[in-house]
């Protein structure tokens, strides 16, 4: 699978950009022609991620986020969003559907919209170190089209 | 995100317009409150045919405004729910407190 193209980009983690975010990454993705509904896909899943950062990964703080998206020859985009915060002590339960720290302004079920409009989803995270979300989703090649 | 109200008797309609993600989730719950409190509707029906993007921000506004409505002895209807919402709010299982009618449905009743 060979790369044809990706970007990165980076910017402050307020809950402005969440919007910028997930637009700028539908922007990109254009070039892979996927239907709407696979856009929407990916918004929501990028907007999901982005929006942990902001609310769990700098809780008290302004910090980095990193978005990169990568294109491959097989039609498909791999996301990957990066912070520097507080990190995830337990992977394993923060994926777990409906668990949050978030108290009743969040509903827990942030990393399983994620597993369910993406193909593939990766979590690292060391505690005090950051986190990295890496998401996966193949676009359909519609037969007539490029 | 703005949000226009619609009160007919005891039925308090909102309509929420643009997105709704955790940048717009704060200020839609404390407008949706506000209009609960003052209206003190026996139903209260959100009309999300408006809504051009959510995510699981969403999922928090609808149980906050049940929640609230739950306190008045009142129920809650979700209208015109573009179907992307409509599978948020089904992956938490919303739709076992909330009756959620899809665009589908609305319009069938109408014709």
């Amino acid at each position: 699978m060979k790369e044809r193209n990706s970007v990165k980009f980076e910017f402050l983690s307020r809950s402005a950009n969440e919007g910028f975010a997930r637009a700028a990454v539908a922007v990109f993705i254009a070039q892979l022609d996927p239907t709407l509904e696979e856009l929407g896909d990916v918004k929501t899943a990028v907007s999901e991620a982005v929006t942990n950062c902001v609310v769990h990964a700098y809780p008290e703080t302004l910090g980095k986020i990193a978005v990169r998206v990568r294109l491959f020859d097989d039609n498909s985009a791999e996301i990957t969003v990066r912070d520097w915060g507080v990190g995830i002590a337990d992977v394993e339960e923060a994926r777990a559907p409906m668990y949050t720290t978030g108290g009743d302004d969040r509903s827990g079920m942030g990393f399983t919209i994620m597993e369910s409009f993406m193909d593939k989803l990766r979590v690292k995270s060391t505690a005090g170190r950051g986190t990295t979300v890496t998401m996966r989703r193949r676009i359909s090649v519609r037969a007539g089209v490029r | 995100m703005k949000t226009q109200t619609e009160l007919s008797g005891s039925r308090l309609t909102l309509f929420p317009q643009g997105e709704l993600d955790h940048h717009a989730a704060a200020s839609v719950v404390g407008e949706i409150e506000r209009s609960i409190d003052s209206a003190l509707p026996r139903e209260c029906v959100i009309d999300m045919s408006g809504v051009t993007f959510m995510d699981s921000s969403g999922i928090a506004v609808v149980l906050k405004a049940h929640r609230r409505m739950s306190e008045l002895s009142g129920k809650l209807r979700l209208v015109r729910v573009p179907e992307r919402c409509r599978r948020i709010l089904a992956a938490a299982g919303v739709e076992r407190l909330v009756e959620i009618e899809t665009r589908e449905t609305v319009h069938n009743e109408r014709t």
